[in-house]
């Protein structure tokens, strides 16, 4: 092989592994990415950060919403988990509270952090919670069972065609995952 | 043409020598024809175990009800079959063809960087022999599809890891392979080989090996992230630390949808090469082959999403991937418009090689068209993760992909061999499976709209007819593929006599490979060819 061809070999060879990693870099800035591009299209609304002051609605005694509540634990988390109710007929506009019920059934602390989903996806902005045990990591001590308060109000603005809305909450274990 | 034969075998350098003796001739080659040889002898390993696989997944589907094997080891066998058909065999196959001909084509000696070469080739093997060591493992293989979704994969037993470090092998070992193409096309063309004069089958190439360096390394860094979700506590995809598995889907086709063109490109390349020598005419449209293979590997980066209608995207993101998905069939029409115009009033003959091409024309095209049915986001609802998905993908795998490669194994053996196969032996296989490729994946379009699931070891009761036929289709496809096998090993024994340097009728014409005798001499092109203006237009 020429030594002329040889410059150009590893001339392309370095440009090309450049590109390489290049996109292995690009792969993991797609997860920023998708955080802001969630955040542009208002889809997907991970984690609430923190509580909505109570705003005042006009109350609509002239519609009533069902809402359900629906509770999960992922497999990997030792917990009982259940909501006080199943369902509740509201009023748009006033604010409610409902209780649900969780327990450590390890001899071991634990920390756990519930996800909120909200279905259906476009009722979501509708839906406002001024507390929930969800905007926190909540930490129970061995065996401990806790009470913990939803409060919340369906804004008098959801368009007419959602009767139902389902507040769906998972608890994942988080014992071992490092705080950020 | 025997004239210029004689001249390049005689302008061998005094210093060249012929193979190592033995085995270690295969261990350390650097030689492109050898280690080509080795990639499609390897890749038609794997096309058997992966087919072996998808025969376990068709006979367990032959009735409803459980009977052979257990749903977790049917999911793996459905995981298995896609990632060694994939990994194991197509793209292989291709890298094999690559290497044997994309040097003789442009007229150079070797491929630009062969001992990296020959790593690439046992990287793979290693990667493929760690992703097989898996069936055996505590937990089982993966289980959770090829796509590799969290949560569930991340629930595979002891495999996982190991499954992993055999993508990242597979991935180092096609991006070694992708760099060794482009330098070697960019490099070490042969004086007067423009770019525009290269055959298609090299052009593909390149344009695939762009795609290849482009999405391996962000696959390589999606299942990393599996990885340290899994053993290291991030969070990437898990939703209790603030991460998102759709997320996953979208790093995932990012890679995938570029990587299923990975796949045809070349699959189009040897198309273009093989109809010409057939019809005796020229390319229809060289040029906007050219362009139109550039226009869908640049359009497959911007469509992704259409794997994932179903996720919940915002109206604005399925309306674009929709139209952007449709734009596809613009240039992928061009392609299927200038093979046909390449036949039109061509004087055409019939060998194994061109039926398997004209069958790769007609069932390529009925796979895209269900791709275009899919392609309408509120109509995908219907199909996704049906089985006429299933349907759509193997008609643009099996009887494009696959046939294509067929083809090219019968239109070559000749030149790598130096002996002509049975060419009734040829055809009967290419009979066999083109019915039988129909009988095996038509029905699974009905099965698909009827609404049965996917990766599913048992089904309703309404769905039985038609899975018995597809299975029934699945073991005649299966079993005529071992006449290919019988082919090969009689061609290379001596067939049915010598070969001709240019085996086909006026096939150096049409490269420069025909020009060099039969079977092609372990060095060729030491000194560069002399380039015949070409008759594309």
């Amino acid at each position: 092989m020429s030594q002329d061809l040889e410059r150009k070999n590893s001339k392309i060879v370095t440009k090309l592994v450049l590109v390489v990693l290049v996109m292995f870099g690009f792969g993991y800035a797609l997860v920023p990415l998708y955080d802001v591009l969630c955040d542009i299209t208002g889809q997907n609304i991970k984690l609430q950060a923190a509580a909505d002051s109570e705003t005042e609605f006009t109350v609509d005694e002239s519609r009533e919403i069902t809402v359900e509540f629906i509770t999960a634990i992922n497999e990997k988390t030792p917990m009982e988990f259940r909501a006080e109710t199943r369902t509740m007929k509201v009023h748009p506009g006033k604010y409610y509270t409902v209780n649900f019920y969780a327990k450590n059934i390890t001899n071991n602390p634990i920390k756990a952090q519930a996800i909120p989903s909200i279905s259906p996806g476009l009722a979501e902005e509708f839906f406002k919670k001024i507390q929930c045990f969800c905007f926190e990591t909540q930490t129970f001590q061995a065996k401990e069972e806790k009470k913990m308060p939803v409060r919340f109000a369906v804004n008098p603005k959801l368009p007419e065609r959602y009767k139902i809305i389902t507040l769906s909450y998972t608890f994942f274990d988080r014992t071992n995952i490092t705080e950020n | 043409m025997t004239a210029v034969v004689a001249e390049h075998d005689d302008h061998h350098d005094h210093h060249d020598h012929g193979p190592e003796k033995g085995i270690l001739r295969w261990i350390i080659t650097t030689n492109h024809k050898d280690i080509g040889t080795m990639y499609l002898v390897f890749a038609l390993i794997m096309f058997f175990v992966g087919g072996t696989m998808a025969l376990i997944i068709r006979s367990e589907l032959f009735e409803p009800g459980l009977q052979f094997v257990d749903p977790q080891f049917f999911n793996s066998m459905t995981t298995m079959h896609a990632l060694v058909m994939v990994f194991g065999a197509v793209m292989p196959a291709f890298v094999g063809l690559a290497n044997w001909m994309i040097p003789m084509m442009i007229g150079a000696p070797d491929m630009a960087l062969p001992r990296m070469n020959n790593m690439s080739f046992w990287m793979l093997v290693a990667g493929v022999l760690l992703l097989a060591a898996t069936l055996f493992m505590e937990g089982g293989a993966p289980a959770g599809g090829w796509t590799l979704y969290p949560p569930l994969v991340l629930q595979t037993g002891k495999a996982l890891p190991f499954a992993i470090f055999s993508v990242h092998m597979l991935g180092i070992s096609s991006i070694m392979g992708a760099i060794n193409v482009i330098a070697t096309i960019f490099n070490m063309r042969a004086p007067g080989m423009t770019l525009m004069k290269m055959p298609l089958f090299v052009w593909t190439w390149l344009i695939t090996a762009f795609l290849l360096i482009a999405i391996m390394p962000v696959f390589a860094g999606a299942v990393t992230m599996l990885l340290t979700d899994r053993f290291f506590d991030t969070s990437f995809f898990n939703a209790a630390g603030g991460g998102d598995p759709v997320l996953y889907q979208h790093i995932f086709w990012f890679f995938g949808h570029p990587e299923v063109y990975v796949m045809i490109l070349p699959t189009f390349g040897v198309a273009s090469t093989i109809i010409p020598v057939f019809a005796r005419k020229p390319l229809f449209g060289y040029a906007s082959m050219v362009y139109a293979t550039a226009a869908i590997a640049f359009l497959s980066f911007i469509v992704w999403a259409h794997h994932m209608f179903t996720v919940g995207l915002p109206i604005a993101g399925e309306l674009y991937f929709m139209y952007a998905t449709m734009l596809i069939a613009i240039p992928t029409g061009v392609k299927v418009f200038n093979w046909t115009a390449t036949m039109w009033k061509g004087e055409m003959t019939f060998e194994t090689p061109m039926l398997f091409s004209i069958a790769f024309v007609v069932l390529f095209t009925m796979g895209g068209f269900t791709g275009l049915m899919m392609s309408v986001a509120p109509a995908d609802f219907q199909y996704h993760d049906t089985y006429f998905i299933v349907a759509h993908f193997h008609y643009t795998l099996v009887p494009a992909s696959v046939f294509i490669l067929m083809a090219s194994g019968y239109y070559w053996l000749p030149k790598w061999t130096g002996n002509m196969y049975d060419e009734r032996i040829g055809r009967l296989h290419f009979w066999l499976s083109a019915i039988s490729v129909n009988i095996l994946f038509f029905p699974q379009h009905f099965l698909g709209l009827a609404g049965m699931p996917r990766r599913i070891p048992d089904y309703a009761i309404q769905f039985a007819d038609w899975n018995m036929v597809s299975s029934i289709g699945a073991f005649i496809y299966g079993f005529s593929q071992l006449l290919f096998v019988y082919i090969v090993i009689d061609t290379i024994r001596g067939g049915t006599g010598k070969a001709t340097a240019e085996v086909w009728e006026d096939a150096s014409k049409h490269g420069l490979e025909w020009t060099v005798p039969s079977p092609a001499p372990y060095h060729t092109f030491t000194t560069p060819p002399e380039i015949i203006p070409t008759e594309h237009v």
